[in-house]
C-alpha cells in the first residue's frame, strides 16, 4: 500500500491541487487537538424542541466506544441552522395549492415548509408525552427507541403531519448533518469523514486513480480551512461551537 | 403589454448544449441569432470553483444547479386513471438551469446508440417475427439511420474530446474497445481515462465470465485536448465531483467550455439570461411561427420576432414549450391518437452491490463521473432474446461518479435503517464497497405520456407539465434479468455479500434514477404517429424545430447525451444546407 504525502500530490497535478493544498496542509490538520465543545447557540428551536432533537441524535446516529455520534458532531446546530435558513423556509420546494394526499410515488404533498412540519410535529410529541407523563429525553435509550420506531410506523398524526412523514425528515436532516461538510456546523472535526474515510473536499487524485487499494492516511479537508487546519465556519451561520 | 422588439434571423429557446451549437453555428453563417436562457449567466470563473464547488450538501442535495420548482415545476402520476399532484422537490430527476443547462452538472458518459435502436420496430420484428414485442409497447423506427448519424456523432465526440478506446473503426473489430459498437469512422480523441481500483475488479471479474470489459466513454478528459473549436480542456484529476457539479477544471465538457466562448466572440450572437420564454408565437394560420414571447428576470415582458424558432431546452421543457405554444396535435393516451407528449420513456436503473472484506480498499471518491469500466454484452439487442420475454437491456458497469457521503453509504442488506447498528455497517462498508449500475433502455408504452396539467401552473400563470409513468412490465423483466447478470460478476468480483436489487414497480418519483426523460416530441416519418420529421422540423411549424432528447420514440440502453449531440448536428446540417436554402417544410406532409 502506497502512502500519498502532499509533495506528491503537488508535484503531480499542478496548480489546481497546490492552490487548494495551500489552504489545506494535512499535518496541520491531523495534529490539531479538537476544540472543547461549548453549548450549541440555538436560533430557531425552543427548549422543549432542543430537548427532544438532542436526545433522538443520540439514539439515530449514537455515539460508540469508537466514533462520536450525531449529538458530539454538531448535527442539532447543523438542524437549527437550516431550519432557521433558506431551506426551513421552503427554498426550492413547489407550494402552490391545492393539496391532497398522494400516493408514495408522488412524495411530498403537505402545505409545510421544514420549519412548520418541525415545529408543528414537534409541539405534538411534546403535548403527548406531556399527557403520558414521560418526556422523550427522560425515557431509557429502549423507550426512546421504541418511541421513534412507533413515529416511523406512522401510526399517528402530529398535528396533520403523519408521523412517519416527519420522522423521515427527521432521519434526513441528521444524514445530511452528519456527512455535510463542516462549514454547515455539523460533521465537527470532520468526525463523520474520518470515521467513514472520505477525504472531503481534495482537488485532485490523479496521480493515486490507478495506486489501487492504496489507504489514503491522511486527514480530510474542507471547504473553509485556513493554512492552520481551522474550519472557519460561515459568519452568518453561528455554528456556536467553536 | 409586451414590448416589441427587432427582429432577429433565429431564437433559441434556452441555452444549454443543443441551443449553445445551434446558436454558434448558425451566428457564424452571417445570421443574426438570439439565445434565450431562462435561468442565470454562469461561467467555469468565477462561478464553479473549488473549494466551494465540492459541496455536496449544496449541489449534491440541496440541488442548486436544478431548475427552480419554486417557480416552475411538474406534475407527476403513474397511470391515467390517478390525479397527478406536484414533485414539490426534485428527486427523481434533476432538470438543469442556467446557462449550460443540464450539460454543466452531467456525468460525461458519452454514449452511441445501436445501428438497430434507430431501426428499432424493423429489426426486432425481422430478428424475432411480429408478435415478439409486447402488444402494449409502442415502439418504432426513427426516421434516421445509425449511418446517417455517424459523422454527426463523429463531430459531437470530437467537440467533447471524450475519452476512449473505439471498439469498431469501420466495421473490423478493434482489441479493448467494444466489439458490440456501430462502426466508428475513427478513434476516440482522447485515450482511455486512467482505470480505477473498482473499475479493475470490474474487469477481472467479468472477463472470468467471458464477457468483453472496455473503459467507460468519458468527456471527462484522461489528457489534454484542443477541440476544432479552437477550446482546450485539461485533464481530468479524479476529484469525484461530477454528477449535480460543475467542473471547476475545465476537463468536463460543457457548454462554457467547447463551444460557447466561441459563439459569444461572435458580433452576430446575443445571450440574453435570465429569461423565461412563455410561447412560441404563431400567425393566424397556425402554420408559421413568428417570434417568442418571453419574460425577463425583473418581470417585464418581451416580443422577439424571429424567422426560425429552434426549440433548445430540456427534453421535457421542449414538450411542454409545444404544448403552451399551441404547436401539433396533443397525444390522447384513450385513444393513441396525437403527437405531442407521445411515447415518453425514461431509463431503466438498477444496481448490484458488492461488499468486501476491509483488506480491500475501494477509495469511490478517487472518480470521475464517467470513470470506470463497462461491458455492453447485455445491451439492446446484443444478446439473443429468444424465450426470454422482454426487449432491450443494460450496459453493466462499474462506474461510481464519486464517494460522497450523504448520498453514498452503502449497507449490506439486514442493515438496520438507523441507530447503532447501521452507523458501524456505514463506518465499516463505506471503503469497501462497489456497486454495479445496469443502466437500462426504457420503452414507450400507450399509458405513459406528456400533457399539461389541469390545475397546476408555473409563477407566470402557465400550467405545468404532467408526467404519466410506469415501467412496462417488459422493462421490469429486463431489469431482473440484467440485474442477476450484475450479482453474478460481482461474485466474480470476489465480494463477500452481493445484493442485487432490480427495478420493480411502481415508478417512485421520490428515488433518483437518471435524468435521462426522452421523447414526448418524436421524430419520425409519419406525421400521424411522430411531431417532428427526421430533421427535428415541426411537421405543423416548420419554421420550428424542437432539439433534443425530446425526439426519441424510445430510450436506449445508454445515457442519452451522446445522441443528443448527433442529432442536434444533423438538424444543424438540415437547417444550413437545405432549410436556409429553402424556407419550408423539408418533408412533404
Amino acid at each position: 500500500m502506497s502512502r500519498l504525502s502532499r509533495r506528491d500530490v503537488v508535484t503531480a497535478t499542478g496548480a489546481a491541487a497546490a492552490a487548494a493544498l495551500a489552504i489545506a496542509p494535512p499535518e496541520a490538520a491531523a495534529q490539531q487537538a479538537p476544540p472543547a465543545a461549548q453549548p450549541t447557540v440555538y436560533l430557531f428551536f425552543n427548549t422543549d424542541e432542543v430537548a427532544f432533537i438532542e436526545a433522538a441524535l443520540s439514539r439515530l446516529i449514537p455515539a460508540d466506544d469508537q466514533w462520536p455520534g450525531a449529538l458530539e458532531a454538531g448535527v442539532a446546530n447543523f438542524i437549527d441552522k437550516e431550519l432557521n435558513g433558506a431551506w426551513g423556509a421552503g427554498e426550492r420546494l413547489y407550494r402552490s395549492g391545492p393539496w391532497q394526499p398522494g400516493t408514495p410515488s408522488q412524495g411530498y404533498q403537505l402545505p409545510f415548509t421544514p420549519a412548520e412540519l418541525f415545529r408543528t410535529a414537534l409541539a405534538a410529541i411534546t403535548k403527548e408525552l406531556a399527557r403520558a407523563g414521560t418526556p422523550f429525553a427522560k425515557m431509557s435509550g429502549e423507550q426512546q427507541d421504541a418511541y421513534l420506531r412507533s413515529l416511523e410506523a406512522g401510526a399517528a398524526d402530529l398535528g396533520g403531519v403523519p408521523s412517519d412523514v416527519f420522522f423521515a425528515h427527521l432521519w434526513d436532516a441528521p444524514v445530511e448533518g452528519f456527512f455535510s461538510d463542516p462549514v454547515y456546523g455539523g460533521n465537527r472535526d470532520m468526525m463523520a469523514w474520518k470515521m467513514i474515510g472520505f477525504p472531503g473536499a481534495y482537488a485532485s487524485y490523479y496521480e493515486v486513480v490507478d495506486q489501487h487499494g492504496m489507504k489514503l492516511d491522511r486527514a480530510p479537508t474542507s471547504l473553509a480551512e485556513d493554512s492552520h487546519g481551522h474550519v472557519h465556519v460561515q459568519p452568518v451561520i453561528p455554528a456556536g461551537q467553536r | 403589454m409586451a414590448e416589441r422588439l427587432k427582429a432577429v434571423d433565429v431564437v433559441t429557446v434556452g441555452v444549454g448544449l443543443t441551443g449553445a451549437i445551434l446558436g454558434k453555428e448558425l451566428a457564424a453563417t452571417g445570421l443574426k441569432v438570439v439565445g434565450l436562457e431562462r435561468g442565470p449567466m454562469r461561467d467555469t470563473v468565477p462561478d464553479f470553483q473549488s473549494p466551494a464547488i465540492h459541496d455536496e450538501l449544496r449541489y449534491a442535495v440541496r440541488k442548486a444547479l436544478t431548475q427552480d420548482n419554486v417557480k416552475e415545476a411538474m406534475t407527476f402520476r403513474n397511470s391515467t386513471g390517478q390525479t397527478a399532484l406536484p414533485m414539490r422537490r426534485w428527486q427523481g430527476f434533476m432538470p438543469g438551469n442556467g446557462l449550460g443547462g443540464a450539460a454543466v452538472h452531467w456525468n460525461g458518459l458519452t454514449w452511441r446508440f445501436q445501428p438497430a435502436d434507430f431501426v428499432y420496430r424493423t429489426h426486432l420484428e425481422g430478428r424475432y417475427g411480429k408478435g415478439f414485442v409486447d402488444s402494449d409497447l409502442t415502439i418504432q423506427d426513427w426516421g434516421v439511420t445509425y449511418a446517417e448519424l455517424e459523422p454527426h456523432y463523429d463531430r459531437f465526440e470530437y467537440l467533447c474530446g471524450t475519452s476512449g478506446k473505439a471498439g469498431n473503426i469501420k466495421g473490423v473489430v478493434q482489441a479493448g474497445g467494444n466489439p458490440f459498437e456501430g462502426p466508428r469512422s475513427r478513434e476516440y480523441p482522447t485515450r482511455p481515462m486512467k482505470e480505477p481500483y473498482y473499475g479493475a475488479l470490474f474487469r477481472k471479474g467479468a472477463e472470468s465470465l467471458g464477457y468483453h470489459p472496455f473503459p467507460s466513454p468519458a468527456s471527462t478528459l484522461s489528457e489534454p485536448y484542443t477541440n476544432p473549436e479552437g477550446l482546450s480542456l485539461h485533464q481530468c484529476v479524479f476529484c469525484g465531483f461530477c454528477e449535480r457539479f460543475a467542473c471547476e477544471h475545465f476537463a468536463k465538457a460543457s457548454p462554457q467550455t467547447v463551444i460557447l466562448p466561441v459563439a459569444l466572440k461572435n458580433p452576430d450572437y446575443e445571450l440574453r439570461t435570465g429569461c423565461q420564454v412563455l410561447r412560441v408565437n404563431l400567425d393566424s394560420t397556425g402554420k408559421k411561427s413568428t417570434g417568442v414571447t418571453y419574460v425577463d428576470a425583473a418581470g417585464r415582458e418581451y416580443e422577439q420576432p424571429a424567422e426560425l424558432v429552434l426549440i433548445t431546452a430540456y427534453s421535457l421543457n421542449n414538450v411542454r414549450m409545444l404544448l403552451n405554444s399551441r404547436i401539433g396535435k396533443p397525444y390522447d393516451p384513450v385513444t393513441g391518437e396525437g403527437v405531442v407528449g407521445r411515447n415518453y420513456a425514461f431509463q431503466t436503473m438498477s444496481y448490484a452491490s458488492v461488499f468486501y472484506d476491509q483488506d480491500v480498499v475501494i477509495n469511490p471518491f478517487m472518480a470521475s463521473g464517467a470513470s470506470g469500466t463497462v461491458i455492453d454484452d447485455f445491451a439492446g439487442d446484443n444478446f439473443d432474446h429468444k424465450g426470454l420475454g422482454f426487449i432491450g437491456g443494460a450496459y453493466i458497469s462499474a462506474t461510481m461518479t464519486g464517494g460522497r457521503p450523504i448520498e453514498f453509504h452503502p449497507t449490506p442488506p439486514g442493515t438496520p435503517s438507523w441507530g447503532l447498528g447501521w452507523k458501524q455497517a456505514v463506518a465499516r462498508h463505506y471503503n469497501h464497497t462497489v456497486v454495479l449500475t445496469c443502466h437500462g433502455s426504457s420503452h414507450p408504452m400507450r399509458g405513459n405520456c406528456l400533457d399539461l396539467d389541469p390545475t397546476y401552473k408555473d409563477a407566470w400563470g402557465q400550467p405545468l407539465l404532467r408526467v404519466t409513468f410506469d415501467f412496462p412490465q417488459n422493462d421490469v423483466r429486463m431489469s431482473r434479468y440484467v440485474t442477476d447478470k450484475a450479482v453474478g460478476i460481482g461474485r466474480a468480483m470476489g465480494g463477500k455479500i452481493v445484493a442485487g436489487a432490480p427495478r420493480e414497480r411502481p415508478y417512485d418519483s421520490t428515488i433518483y434514477q437518471t435524468t435521462h426523460n426522452t421523447g414526448g416530441a418524436i421524430m419520425g416519418n409519419d406525421p400521424t404517429t411522430s411531431a417532428v420529421n427526421r430533421y427535428l422540423q415541426s411537421w405543423d411549424v416548420p419554421n420550428v424545430f424542437v432539439v433534443g432528447a425530446s425526439a426519441y420514440p424510445h430510450n436506449a440502453s445508454y445515457n442519452p447525451t451522446g445522441t443528443v449531440g448527433a442529432l442536434t448536428y444533423w438538424a444543424l446540417d438540415a437547417i444550413k444546407n437545405r432549410y436556409l436554402k429553402a424556407p419550408g417544410a423539408l418533408v412533404p406532409r
